[in-house]
């Protein structure tokens, strides 16, 4: 076997295990899945660039990094310099949804409810909540891959929370207008 | 504890990001706080939802994807695609009859002088070349919808001048150039797109007789080549070939 396929079948056994979790984030940053599938490939194509220069460790973390950062290039290229609304991070007084017993959002809101809430919040919130609650990345790990402090990890998170929240309980109450 | 704090502390401490100490301070406050522990309650009421929906929630990727993946890396490495799963059904011994099989035939034809010799090794390496411009940062030196940037760019880098074209008007427009090696020549590569297509036209001098226009197909892209003005030409694409033909033809007119 020649160096170059070595390297290759070294790269694909790293590689190939987070598919789904790239796949997954692009999928959520894109909006929909030939753009997911474009950008999975053209992250893997880097990695594999940058493979040379990979020291290991949290191989999951370094491609979703690759992963997120060749989605936001290609919407920037997509839509243009001005579409990036800049996150509100002050937490508002009086902006936190109510917190009534009532509403129970695990008893209400079913999985197209919670995707249309999702789909509803500026990518940055979206792409926080998919690395926290889809990907169980840690704290620490999503500040590596967003790019942020840690600290913007958690104030960011938290609103991305509490919007996601303020969504669920306006659409459930759409869904059961009479309460549950 | 205050109310600020404890607010703040609930998105972690749900996450198991607090240390210890600070998670049994948090905890004391909630079992004062009324209202830090409803707003505890309806924070961890949405983890839930969100944890219980986690399977419906992740987009799979589809299937192929893992195999087109793995091609398109065998492409870029430039090495020949995988070997087929073809051969396991068959058993080591068919596979051994077939190969020595091919290999007879091979003999014969080559002694009927069927083979396009040469030409499919550059082919090889035009596609290669094509395959590897797509790589990140490696499509163009010269970034440029201008011809009159792109072609005075290769002076000094080149010692002949290739033919740039502005097809703009025709829904192929540049995106640049670059310097390429094939078959022992330095060689242009004017890059031009549609949609989202990149098309690799490689030019080098050629002192053959001019050709008519050649078509093959490597690993699924498609290369036309001719020769025309004392200039080889081979034009790269995953383009259909009626839309890279009509390329092709554009350029035959300009250049001539």
């Amino acid at each position: 076997m020649s160096k170059e396929s070595q390297d290759l079948q070294r790269f694909e056994n790293m590689v190939l295990p987070h598919l789904t979790s790239c796949y997954n984030l692009a999928h959520w940053i894109m909006g929909n899945p030939q753009d997911a599938e474009d950008m999975v490939q053209e992250a893997a194509l880097r990695a594999y660039q940058y493979f040379a220069g990979f020291q290991g460790g949290n191989t999951r973390a370094w491609l979703l990094t690759i992963v997120r950062n060749t989605c936001y290039t290609a919407l920037r290229q997509q839509r243009g310099q001005g579409v990036f609304v800049e996150l509100d991070e002050e937490l508002a007084e009086g902006e936190r949804p109510s917190s009534s017993p009532e509403l129970s959002l695990q008893q209400r809101a079913d999985h197209r409810m919670v995707r249309r809430a999702l789909e509803n919040l500026p990518t940055e919130y979206r792409e926080l909540i998919v690395l926290r609650e889809l990907e169980g990345l840690s704290y620490k790990e999503i500040a590596g891959v967003a790019g942020i402090p840690l600290g913007t990890v958690m104030s960011r998170l938290a609103r991305a929370r509490q919007q996601l929240r303020a969504c669920l309980v306006h659409l459930s109450a759409e869904e059961y207008p009479h309460g549950l | 504890m205050d109310c600020e704090r404890a607010l703040a502390l609930l998105p972690a401490y749900l996450d198991g990001e607090l240390d210890l100490v600070t998670a049994l301070e948090l905890e004391a406050h909630l079992g004062t706080c009324d209202a830090c522990a409803r707003e505890y309650a309806a924070q961890r009421d949405l983890q839930g939802l969100l944890a219980g929906q986690r399977a419906e929630l992740v987009a799979a990727p589809p299937p192929a994807l893992e195999q087109r993946l793995r091609a398109r890396l065998r492409q870029s490495a430039g090495l020949r695609p995988a070997p087929q799963p073809f051969f396991r059904p068959w058993g080591a011994a068919a596979a051994v009859l077939l190969v020595v099989a091919l290999f007879a035939l091979g003999v014969f034809l080559l002694s009927r002088g069927a083979y396009p010799g040469q030409e499919s090794v550059v082919a090889q390496e035009v596609e290669v070349a094509h395959v590897r411009s797509l790589l990140p940062g490696h499509l163009t030196d010269v970034v440029s919808s201008d011809q009159h940037t792109v072609k005075p760019w290769f002076d000094g880098k080149l010692d002949f001048s290739p033919p740039v074209l502005d097809l703009s008007a025709q829904g192929f427009p540049l995106a640049g150039g670059r310097l390429e090696y094939i078959d022992g020549h330095p060689a242009a590569a004017l890059v031009y797109l549609r949609n989202k297509h990149v098309i690799n036209l490689l030019v080098w001098p050629s002192t053959a007789s001019p050709g008519p226009l050649q078509l093959s197909s490597v690993n699924g892209y498609h290369l036309f080549q001719w020769r025309q003005g004392a200039m080889e030409f081979w034009a790269a694409s995953d383009l259909e070939t009626a839309e890279l033909r009509a390329f092709v033809e554009l350029i035959q007119q300009g250049a001539k």
